[in-house]
């Protein structure tokens, strides 16, 4: 565990970068530090590897404060990735990588299959090890940042802005895989940025600093948009808050109904059968979803396809979450949303209303659960 | 062009051993003076208010006649091949000095934060990362100070026969035979644009990371 413990910074000019800044950050999990640009959210993670030294308190690392080691030994036990990924740009990919294994008195070979190890774990071609920085494009040399970080499988990363300067399709497809490898590695990881969708995406727990440095409220995503601290929480946290917080919520509790599923090639009885639902969902013949129809609007037997409503995007019941099965309701004209399975055949159909059951329901058990906490 | 290569007995050495003495008389002062403006300048770049006087003073010392540096040199060094190359290397450094500041400073700061986040200390830093990166800039310096410092040498024969390719011009007034002017002037620029051509291609084989021009990735 690294421990921030009652930490100050303050400049020779007066300016107070982090203010008696005190933070627990749990092991094998992803703390995300995040706020407004003035907040010493980069002091403070450049505090965890004495790129800046505190000018009061102390950070404890498993206990033993950070001082008592020699700095570089210190900083190649933690693994650190910048904005702009800062790569070493006359070195190659593969010798980018390597630099910290080499740097501890590893031999060339057994470096350099590391690092091949590693281009892989990050999702990046092999055949790239002998490019220069400047052939790759922004997202991978960002995974080359990331590589390299994990080069010498140090305990700790600290991630600085890591995906801020790639475009919002990169940056879902860096903050995917940075899940991934954060399952498949477990390591403590800290995680600056000022993109609180970012934050709550990432973060395990996340602290909302304010400018100034003081922190205004350290807790999981959940809760966070659930119970804000304070009005600049709130604020911090943007529109949509209610909605962004079904996220957090599983689809798997809802009731789904098959009765209004029918194939494309229905007969009358079938599709009168479909129960008090005023549409019918109507599928293909390996029942993919094509759209939704009125029940006297729909010829039994002779269904015409392209007069169908849209369907909205479905969701995986049990994978995707409550936020997820509700804008597929609301995109779908009909009002109800579509669950489908792993291979896109509609399994069933949910009303807004019983959407809306499900999200009374996850607010009641919340709300018990952060009782029972207290 | 009537004795073009008849070099005058006088000057001591053939064609070629011109060419040859022209060559040590240029390149040495400018391999000295980066040997001196290495340090100075990443003093310069850890320490900011240093750049401004050191620059103010290699402009100065640019600006000072050689003949001026002989006559204070002549009584330590005598009239030597000595006398003509310090001062020009002292002339180098108003090349070298900026040219690897900004080059080590054109090292962008990720790369240096990562660098040190890394637990590379400042010698590695300067060594691994820095020099490297400044490559380009110091060559482009470099290949400045050479081709001043070619045409420069032939000053040498205010001090009897040190000037090299630069006495064949004294020698063409003294016999009456222009063209060893010609072949001086001649010689001096072909020697400038090979050196330089040398530098192009030692930047090229140091440097197979710099993005090439129509090359995309």
């Amino acid at each position: 565990m690294i421990r921030i413990d009652a930490v100050t910074k303050r400049y020779p000019d007066g300016t107070v970068a982090v203010d008696r800044l005190s933070l627990d950050i749990p092991d094998r999990a992803i703390t995300v530090l995040v706020g407004p640009s003035g907040c010493g959210k980069t002091t403070t993670l450049r505090m965890i590897n004495r790129m800046v030294e505190p000018t009061e308190g102390s950070i404890l690392l498993d206990g033993q404060d950070i001082r008592r080691q020699p700095v570089n030994t210190l900083r190649r036990s933690m693994g650190y990735v910048i904005q702009n990924a800062g790569l070493f740009q006359h070195r190659t990919i593969v010798d980018n990588i390597a630099t910290v294994p080499r740097l501890l008195g590893w031999g060339k070979q057994k470096a350099r299959a590391r690092a091949a190890e590693l281009m892989e774990r990050v999702g990046l071609d092999t055949s790239l090890a002998k490019r220069y920085p400047y052939q790759l494009s922004g997202g991978q040399q960002q995974r080359v940042g990331v590589a390299r970080a994990l080069a010498a499988d140090p305990p700790v990363l600290l991630m600085d802005e890591p995906f801020s300067a790639v475009d919002p399709v990169v940056r879902k497809g860096l903050q995917d895989e940075l899940l991934r490898i954060q399952n498949e590695l477990g390591k403590t990881i800290v995680f600056v940025t000022h993109d609180i969708d970012e934050a709550i995406k990432l973060g395990t727990t996340v602290a909302v600093l304010r400018t100034g440095g003081r922190l205004a409220q350290f807790a999981p995503p959940a809760e966070l948009l659930s119970a804000p601290a304070d009005p600049f929480v709130e604020d911090f946290l943007g529109a949509d808050r209610g909605i962004r917080r079904l996220s957090f919520f599983s689809s798997a509790g809802l009731e789904l109904q098959s009765g209004p599923v029918v194939p494309l090639d229905a007969d009358a009885e079938r599709l009168a059968s479909g129960g008090p639902a005023p549409y019918r969902l109507v599928t293909d013949a390996d029942g993919r979803p094509l759209g939704w129809g009125a029940p006297d609007e729909l010829t039994a037997g002779r269904i015409d396809r392209d007069r169908l409503l849209p369907y909205g995007r479905p969701f995986l019941p049990g994978t995707d979450s409550l936020r997820t099965a509700l804008d597929g309701a609301v995109l779908s004209p009909s009002g109800w949303a579509v669950a489908v399975d792993g291979e896109g055949r509609a399994v069933g159909v949910v009303s807004q209303q019983a959407i809306g059951e499900a999200i009374r329901a996850a607010h009641t058990e919340d709300r018990q659960d952060a009782k029972a906490v207290r | 062009m009537n004795g073009f290569f008849d070099i005058p007995s006088d000057l001591q050495y053939g064609y070629f051993g011109l060419i040859g003495l022209h060559l040590r008389e240029a390149l040495l002062p400018v391999l000295a003076g980066l040997l001196v403006a290495l340090p100075v300048a990443q003093l310069c770049v850890r320490f900011r208010w240093l750049y401004a006087p050191v620059f103010g003073v290699t402009t100065v010392l640019y600006a000072v006649p050689s003949l001026a540096f002989f006559v204070l040199l002549i009584d330590y060094t005598g009239m030597t091949e000595t006398t003509v190359m310090i001062p020009l290397a002292v002339y180098s450094l108003v090349v070298l000095v900026p040219a690897i500041v900004d080059g080590v400073r054109s090292v962008p700061p990720e790369t240096l934060a990562a660098a040190t986040a890394m637990g590379l200390g400042p010698v590695r830093r300067y060594l691994q990362v820095q020099l490297p990166i400044a490559v380009p800039a110091i060559i482009a310096g470099l290949r400045v100070a050479a081709v001043s410092s070619i045409s420069l040498v032939s000053i040498g024969m205010l001090i009897g026969n040190q000037g090299a390719l630069g006495n064949l011009l004294n020698d063409a007034q003294i016999y009456h035979r222009p063209p060893l002017a010609v072949n001086s002037v001649l010689t001096t620029a072909v020697l400038g644009i090979l050196v330089d051509a040398a530098l192009v291609l030692v930047r090229a084989l140091l440097t197979p990371w710099m993005p090439r021009k129509g090359v995309t990735r």
